[in-house]
């Protein structure tokens, strides 16, 4: 139902919002089949084109569902090709949300965009050095640890 | 206060719309009561 203004904001913004009710039996059989949806509520961020690229499975919190809705968007402008914006967007999941669940994520895939922009290892590196200083405890941290230069020995 | 939000029910309709807007679809399957 999205009751909160800061995730209605959002998806205004952002989104073309479409429901779909298991009481609407035809639709829901229909879409969730096409997109596997198995489970309710998910949320889907699906490009103009009609391809998954974001979801959220189950219930969360408003400011872990903003972020979610947030990273979504990140994900598709880095699927688009387009590393500057998706960059911006991952910086903007960390800046506004920075203890939610999505995150840590952002931080991975902000220094994955910036390296695929640049073709700099370092932008690797430096996000695994991130992970030192934020997330240390996330999975994302644990992706990014092979990243840490070797120490001369 | 935010807008509410005007939610659509036909999939291909709304992916025309973000074609033309330059968003992306939110895709919500729910059980919630209506």
């Amino acid at each position: 139902m999205y009751p909160s203004p800061t995730v209605s904001a959002l998806v205004n913004e952002f989104f073309v919002p479409v429901r779909v009710h298991v009481k609407q039996k035809d639709d829901f059989a229909r879409l969730s089949a096409r997109f596997n949806a198995q489970w309710t509520p998910t949320t889907l961020i699906v490009d103009a084109s009609g391809v998954e690229r974001h979801r959220i499975e189950g219930f969360l919190p408003r400011d872990d569902f903003a972020a979610q809705l947030l990273l979504g968007r990140a994900h598709a402008a880095r699927a688009g090709g387009t590393f500057d914006e998706a960059e911006r967007r991952y910086q903007l999941v960390i800046e506004q949300y920075p203890l939610a669940e999505g995150a840590a994520e952002a931080q991975y895939w902000e220094g994955v965009s910036r390296y695929k922009r640049t073709n700099d290892a370092h932008a690797l590196i430096e996000t695994s050095q991130a992970f030192e200083r934020r997330y240390q405890d996330s999975t994302w941290a644990k992706k990014a640890s092979v990243w840490r230069q070797k120490e001369a020995s | 206060m935010a807008d509410a939000i005007n939610w659509q029910t036909n999939l291909d309709s709304a992916l025309n719309d973000a074609r033309r807007d330059g968003k992306l679809v939110l895709l919500d399957f729910s059980a919630a009561p209506m």
